[in-house]
């Protein structure tokens, strides 16, 4: 498999669901480079989804830019994929066919598919699965389907709408560890929402803090830690009083006096414990 | 104890409690006919004890049992299965052209289903051998006629199963399959079909019921052939017997179906 990441690039992003409705989110900037993680921590309700959504093509912003490698997006493509919450995988069909669906829209014959299918279930360590229905798997299980189903289409780009949030805690930790790793092995981009500090601090290369109705982006941070993450570590430990802060502080500032300022900062430049990222 | 050792003692567990399983069912089956053709024949035996009534004997089990062999030597039990199984294939299979899109469009515009609730609601009350004076008009005393009975009695529970199936699937496997790229016609065939797909058997197989209760009723009138016109002719000729034994082959070649009915809707059931 080969994929490569994309140069993301958003510009005073909108968005409200009816002319007539409130503004979801407001003047959302964002620029990831290829190959980076970002991940969008704030409360339920602050649009983060929605965000992510318009990202993956699935929803229409009101105003603003967003584009991939200098690209406007317009709609869903095998480019950039998103995981959602549930796995919703599809029950009337096996592991191996599960995964395989997208290269069956797009085209490709059994016999084409056949190889990179097996490979991208081996990535997600279910090899002796492939033939079970995926009534049959745990929710872990199934979720690490869901996972090879979106990375058989070689994204450029993986979007995880809270992935692991349903599933037991050691699961979840073996999944964010694999995502991560995965991603920095092959290239891609990853944009992850979440409202689990410990979760962005595990698996970010910048965290980005949104808050407040119409959301925004209130803080823009560098998590510069080595890989791979052990959340028992103390620079993952302060990383995550330190974004926990940051977080009730934007909440904090929002409910205060509704405002708008974006802070760029970094753990590193706030404490001095290591050199900012890039 | 080694793990091979307790997966053949589980082995063994399971193919004795299947031959069990299967062991009783077959005894379910046999005793519950058994006692069917016990009270048929007992009824009859008691019906026909009145001397004014000494001729119901003819509607006794063994008679009619009797009546097989020389109904099947002319041929008559095969022409008319034939014919009838003709029939109903051809009406249920226009049944679930009509019915499956329809039930779709009406599982996914809302707009549809309120507009087409209350006229559907009706006609699907009326009782389909209302339609047979229409039919007839339409297509004369003929096999057709027959046909549009059955496809008319079988349309609505396809349509409304249809409908309740596509009202069950899950939004996100459509935002999955449009996130994965799928066209309009994967959606169709790859996502809405699979997941309708035991919902709609579900529908066949109370089409299958409703169309074979017309079918019979319907052949009374205009074919000359078929199980319906055979029960008529052994009543006309006052062939008792015949008649019973008839009647058995409808409700064999009927439960027969519906059993094919269940072997498909656990074939394509992906519901654990």
């Amino acid at each position: 498999m080969s994929i490569r990441g994309v140069h993301l690039d958003i510009e005073n992003l909108i968005h409200r669901y009816t002319p007539k409705s409130p503004l979801t989110f407001d003047g959302v900037r964002i620029e990831a480079k290829p190959g980076e993680s970002l991940v969008i921590i704030g409360r339920s309700g602050c649009g983060k989804s929605t965000l992510l959504h318009i990202i993956a093509g699935l929803l229409k912003a009101s105003g603003g830019k967003l584009r991939l490698d200098n690209e406007e997006v317009k709609g869903p493509s095998s480019r950039w994929v998103m995981m959602f919450q549930a796995p919703h995988l599809f029950p009337w069909m096996t592991v191996e066919r599960n995964v395989g669906v997208g290269l069956h829209f797009a085209g490709w014959s059994k016999d084409k598919l056949r190889d990179r299918v097996a490979e991208a279930i081996s990535l997600v360590s279910l090899d002796d699965y492939a033939q079970n229905n995926v009534q049959d798997l745990s929710g872990g299980q199934q979720q690490r389907v869901a996972l090879a189903r979106s990375l058989v289409m070689e994204p450029e780009m993986l979007l995880l709408d809270e992935p692991f949030s349903a599933l037991d805690a050691f699961t979840r930790a073996a999944l964010q560890r694999d995502v991560r790793s995965i991603s920095k092995e092959l290239g891609f981009n990853l944009v992850m929402v979440t409202h689990d500090i410990d979760e962005a601090v595990l698996m970010a290369d910048r965290a980005l803090v949104m808050a407040g109705s119409p959301g925004k982006i209130m803080h823009d941070i560098s998590v510069d830690l080595p890989d791979p993450r052990n959340r028992e570590d103390p620079e993952v430990q302060k990383m995550r009083r330190y974004l926990m802060d940051t977080f009730e502080e934007a909440v904090a500032l929002q409910k205060g006096n509704g405002g708008t300022q974006t802070k760029v900062g970094s753990l590193s430049r706030m404490n001095g414990i290591s050199e900012p990222a890039g | 104890m080694s793990g091979a050792t307790q997966t053949m003692q589980a082995n063994e567990s399971n193919t004795s409690m299947m031959f069990k399983s299967t062991g009783r069912e077959l005894v379910n089956f046999v005793a519950g006919l058994l006692i069917l053709f016990v009270v048929w024949y007992l009824g009859i035996e008691w019906i026909a004890s009145d001397p004014d009534k000494a001729n119901f004997a003819d509607f006794g089990p063994i008679p009619a049992f009797n009546a097989f062999p020389w109904l099947w030597e002319d041929g008559i039990i095969q022409d008319a299965v034939t014919a009838s199984g003709y029939r109903l294939g051809v009406g249920l299979l226009i049944a679930i052209a009509i019915g499956v899109p329809i039930g779709i469009v009406m599982g996914t515009s809302k707009r549809f289903r309120e507009y087409s609730n209350a006229p559907f609601q009706l006609m699907r009350m009326v009782s389909p051998m209302s339609w047979e004076p229409i039919a007839v008009l339409a297509f004369g005393l003929a096999g057709a006629t027959v046909i549009f009975l059955v496809a008319i009695a079988a349309v609505w529970p396809i349509i409304f199963a249809t409908a309740a199936g596509l009202a069950k699937v899950d939004p996100a496997w459509f935002k999955v399959a449009r996130n994965l790229g799928a066209s309009r016609w994967h959606m169709l065939t790859q996502i809405i079909i699979p997941a309708i797909a035991y919902d709609v058997l579900t529908g066949v197989r109370l089409a299958l019921g409703v169309a074979w209760i017309v079918l019979v009723p319907a052949e009374f009138l205009g074919v000359s052939e078929g199980l319906g016109y055979a029960v008529q002719d052994a009543k006309e000729s006052l062939s008792y017997d015949s008649l019973m034994a008839m009647i058995l082959v409808i409700g064999t070649v009927g439960y027969l179906l519906d059993g094919l009915c269940v072997l498909a809707l656990k074939r394509y059931s992906w519901h654990k």
